[in-house]
């Protein structure tokens, strides 16, 4: 099955003379090079493909260019070069109509500072993308009230914008973004302006909302530990560049770069990684009380693993057994050393 | 020279200030003051330009593409020339329009007469619009600000329209209305467009942006004679005349708003899948709505500052009545005059301002009725009225007082005011006169003096190297620039008699205005008070300054001045406040733990803060003062007022003299306007506040 996005070496240079100094550099670019020649470097050779049903993450501090990449991919900025692919057009080729075209059918997009309109109410919000598109007021009023009680707004929806708190701000922006039913979800760092524990929260909505949904979704953010929550798997970025693209328990067992290992640094392993990651091979000793599966996370495991003080055995999605994991090692991973 | 102290100098801003002033003041005593001398006065090259601009409007008018058409009383073709036939339109136009309403408040039969022909109207007499009777406009006015902000606006409406009715006012006032009421939405329809556009093309906002600063600089007189030559007399050129003055503020809200939205709003908007005009109407101008709104505010504000001005090219109303008796020097009506545009200009802008931040209820659940109630109410009132004023036209011999007051029947308090007027000057007289002879002959008078005997090279030299100590040789060019335009004309000398009147007016102005800001901004009562105090002062029409102050010093340059130091004392108030606001909680917090006295504080903290602020204000105060200035014409100055004020009754080239001079005015406002705002920006970088 092809990926619904794809993208082949993506530039985004800001500056007059970028696409000329592009073509000159022959798509080698130096950041420093161009900031001398007066471009500022937003995302530099990005190739990575997204698939139907999959979450990636893009995180990068400030100025990194995760949110220049994700306008790229919504086409908000034209891209200097490359190919970007969705379910097989290039987008960078479409017209203006096609394009409305798309983002009206196939793409929802929500902001960081939720971007609602102050003269409409939570469901004239909700309703607006789906009256620009033509549908009768009746039907977008009916298909709104549906994404009110979807997002656990309901009996807010004659509100407006300015008298909700900011998490019920970004649940209309979800709700809005997600009016058209569309197949690919774009966030820019949908949570990054709320409080900490409204944050856990969202997130945990958003999970919720996922799993029932199952879009693919490109979600911006720079904060990791979101990230490794999140992500099927997440693409590191730095000044443009993307660092490093794998699933959340590789980058932090395998960091590709030294920046990448900063990061990696403080997070609790137990925390990210599966059972898959520390196991050994299949071992005839193992104690045959229970098995655990390959895939659970050591922390929700820990407990079950240490009280057994026993070789256990690991299962694979199909209950074959695959391997065994010793509690020294989950020892280990909890305490270090 | 060694090269530490040639880095000093040029480092050093004070020094170079220093330096700059000692050149003036030796250029200003060195340079012999006789006429051949380039380095005293200029010659007048440019002499030419204002007979240039009158052949090139009359050209216009009467040679350029000549049209074919077709004259039914000859009948003949006639060539006419194309601009001619569409100034013409436009005039007929805008006069139909302003008659119309007119006539659908006051009645009449003109508006008939258009359509039908004349005969039949003599023949049918009793055909005529009735006019709404006064009462039924009062309910009117208070049914709408009830609608829009409650009780006490209505009241306001309300109460306002009853004044201006017994006080026999009505007839102007309505005159008055139906010309703002038609002129506004031509206002609103052209900056919203021009706004817009300015919005969407940067190359067009760029070119837009030095045409409205002279727009907003021009003295408002200036614009009357080549008005007169293109559209001749009457409401319709003193529509013109304001339309001219007022779409400039809403061409600059109209941008301000637009760009103010969060670039995600309009993203948010775009992955909607909105098409361009979708993103327009439904996204940017909604968004935006509260700051066009509020230029239509100051369109509204602009119409009734322009009422007096408007009268000398043929505007009725209140303007007219007012201008006519302060040519008669007759304070009490004037001042009731201007008490009654006063009042329409504070009603129309509460209810604007109401209207502006209104919110909109999209999911009332009313009935037909209940959603129209105020406009049912309204209409049975109109008949009702209507029906008792028709019966009551039994009762009353030859005035119906229930439909119109004439002014010659209204209550006045004119003889009162006039009375009150009389005992001032019998009182005051001795040390009125004192104090008016001391200034003109102490102050004003060696100062005009030296404004007059500065040569041209020192004038340059000064302007020039404050330009470019400030902003660099771009800033110090532009400003020559602007300046040698005015200098190689025949009327540098009255130039420097404007500046001179403006100089006093701004320094005394700027500091009134730091003053009681300080003082009123310590506390956040006061400030909110003084605020709303400069609002109320910033409805009343610039004109309206001049009626007390001729009555106290008499047609001299103290009375103008006075005016111009009050009007402009408004804008120093309101920035200062604004700008010792803007002073971080944090700072105030720092400032107290470290033990400062009030007065520190002031001098430390606050002042260097808010000073880039306050010059911004200082800025608004020239352009204040100038305009102020130049409206002293009005009642006698012999500066670049005077001469653009006579060119109404000069007619070979009273168009182009008139350009000619108001552009000279507004170059010397944007001269000031260009180093004043380069050094906020500068300041305000440094001090991290932008």
């Amino acid at each position: 099955m092809s990926p619904t996005i794809s993208c082949t070496s993506v530039y985004k240079i800001f500056g007059d003379n970028a696409q000329k100094l592009l073509s000159e550099n022959k798509g080698k670019v130096d950041a420093a090079k161009f900031q001398e020649a007066g471009c500022i470097v937003g995302v530099n050779d990005a190739s990575f493909d997204v698939n139907k049903g999959e979450m990636l993450v893009v995180m990068g501090l400030s100025g990194s260019g995760k949110s220049t990449l994700l306008r790229c991919i919504s086409r908000l900025t034209e891209a200097t070069a490359g190919k970007i692919l969705v379910d097989g057009e290039d987008i960078c080729l479409m017209n203006n109509k096609q394009l409305i075209e798309l983002r009206r059918e196939k793409m929802g997009m929500v902001f960081q500072n939720f971007a609602l309109l102050p003269h409409k109410t939570v469901l004239e919000n909700i309703a607006f993308p789906l009256q620009v598109k033509g549908v009768t007021t009746d039907n977008s009023i009916q298909k709104a009230l549906e994404m009110v009680e979807l997002v656990g707004l309901k009996g807010r929806e004659n509100y407006f914008p300015r008298e909700l708190s900011g998490g019920q701000q970004q649940r209309v922006g979800i709700a809005r973004s997600l009016a058209v039913e569309p197949d690919i979800w774009f966030l820019d760092e949908p949570f990054s302006a709320l409080d900490p524990l409204i944050r856990k929260e969202m997130q945990d909505e958003f999970l919720r909302l996922q799993s029932v949904l199952n879009k693919t979704i490109m979600f911006v953010t720079h904060d990791f530990d979101e990230a490794l929550r999140l992500a099927d798997r997440i693409a590191i970025m730095k000044d443009g560049i993307i660092e490093q693209l794998d699933k959340p328990d590789n980058i932090v067992l395998n960091p590709a770069t030294d920046y990448v290992k900063r990061f990696t640094e403080d997070v609790p392993r137990e925390k990210v990684l599966k059972i898959e990651s520390i196991m050994d091979g299949v071992d005839p000793n193992a104690s045959s009380d229970f098995a655990i599966s390959k895939n659970e996370i050591i922390e929700t495991v820990a407990e079950k693993i240490l009280n057994s003080k026993e070789i256990i055995k690991v299962t694979d999605e199909n209950s074959n057994i695959v391997g065994s994991i010793n509690p020294s090692k989950v020892i280990k991973v909890l305490f270090g050393g | 020279m060694d090269k530490n102290y040639l880095d000093t100098v040029r480092n050093s801003k004070p020094t170079q200030f220093g330096i700059l002033l000692v050149l003036f003041f030796a250029l200003y005593h060195l340079v012999p003051h006789n006429d051949g001398n380039y380095f005293w006065r200029l010659p007048s090259l440019l002499k030419g330009i204002p007979l240039a601009i009158n052949n090139v409007i009359f050209s216009a008018l009467y040679d350029w593409f000549p049209l074919k058409v077709w004259d039914p009383i000859f009948e003949m073709y006639e060539e006419k020339a194309a601009f001619r036939e569409f100034t013409k339109a436009v005039s007929q136009g805008l006069l139909f329009l302003i008659t119309f309403v007119r006539e659908l408040l006051l009645g009449g039969d003109k508006i008939i007469d258009v359509f039908v022909s004349d005969a039949w109207l003599k023949e049918n007499d009793w055909l005529s619009w009735p006019a709404l009777p006064w009462t039924a406009g009062a309910v009117g006015a208070f049914i709408l600000g009830y609608q829009l902000n409650g009780i006490r606006l209505g009241l306001l409406g309300g109460i306002g329209a009853v004044y201006i009715a017994i006080f026999g006012n009505w007839v102007p006032s309505i005159q008055t209305l139906s010309f703002v009421l038609i002129t506004t939405p031509i206002c609103f329809v052209l900056g919203l467009s021009f706004g817009i556009w300015g919005y969407l093309d940067k190359k067009v906002e760029t070119a837009l942006q030095p045409v409205l600063n002279v727009m907003q600089t021009m003295p408002q007189f200036a614009y009357l004679v080549p008005i007169i030559a293109l559209f001749g007399l009457g409401d319709h050129a003193g529509s013109i005349a304001t339309i001219i003055i007022a779409t400039p503020p809403m061409i600059r809200n109209t941008i301000l708003g637009l760009k103010r939205i969060s670039p995600e709003v309009v993203e948010a908007g775009l992955m909607s899948g909105c098409t361009k005009s979708q993103l327009l109407f439904k996204v940017l101008i909604p968004t935006a709505r509260r700051d066009i709104l509020n230029g239509v505010n100051t369109v509204i504000m602009q119409c009734l500052a322009m009422v007096v001005i408007a009268s000398f090219v043929g505007a009725k109303g209140l303007g007219l009545n007012l201008k006519i008796a302060l040519n008669s020097l007759k304070i009490g009506k004037a001042a009731e005059a201007g008490l009654c545009i006063v009042i329409i200009a504070v009603i129309l802008d509460r209810f604007t301002k109401a209207w502006a931040n209104k919110p909109v209820d999209y999911f009332e659940n009313l009935t037909l009725f209940q959603r129209h109630r105020s406009l049912v109410i309204f209409a049975t009132a109109i008949l009702v009225f209507s029906i008792i004023a028709f019966i009551a036209n039994g009762y009353f011999d030859k005035i119906n007082y229930l439909y119109i007051i004439p002014l010659e029947k209204g209550l006045t308090i004119a003889h009162y005011i006039d009375a009150g007027v009389d005992w001032v000057w019998d009182t005051f007289f001795y040390t009125l006169n004192t104090f008016n002879k001391f200034l003109l002959t102490q102050v004003l008078g060696p100062m005009k003096k030296a404004y007059l005997g500065m040569p041209v090279i020192s004038t340059f030299t000064l302007a020039m190297g404050v330009a470019y100590i400030v902003g660099g040789l771009r800033t110090g060019l532009i400003v020559g620039g602007m300046l040698l335009f005015i200098a190689l004309s025949e009327y540098w000398d009255r130039a420097l008699i404007t500046m001179y009147m403006a100089t006093f007016a701004v320094l005394m102005a700027s500091l009134n205005g730091i003053i009681v800001g300080s003082i009123f901004s310590q506390t956040e009562r006061g400030s909110r008070f003084i605020l709303s105090v400069c609002d109320f002062f910033e409805t009343f029409p610039s004109f309206v300054y001049l009626i007390p102050v001729i009555f106290l010093f008499n047609i001299t340059d103290t009375s103008v001045l006075i005016a111009a130091i009050i009007y402009a004392t408004v804008p120093a108030t309101r920035y200062t406040v604004w700008g010792l606001k803007s002073v971080p909680l944090s700072l105030h917090e720092a400032g107290t733990m470290s033990g400062v006295s009030r007065m520190q504080r002031w001098t430390n903290i606050e002042i260097p803060i808010a000073f880039p602020t306050i010059m911004l204000g200082v800025n608004q105060t020239v352009v204040f003062s100038l305009q102020m200035v130049i409206l002293g014409a009005l009642i006698g100055t012999e500066d670049l007022g005077q001469i653009i004020f006579g060119a109404l009754s000069r007619t070979k080239d009273g168009a182009g003299v008139a350009l000619t001079l108001g552009v000279f005015v507004s170059l010397i406002a944007i001269s000031v306007d260009v180093i004043v705002r380069k050094w906020a920006e500068d300041r305000k970088k440094a001090l991290g506040l932008l």
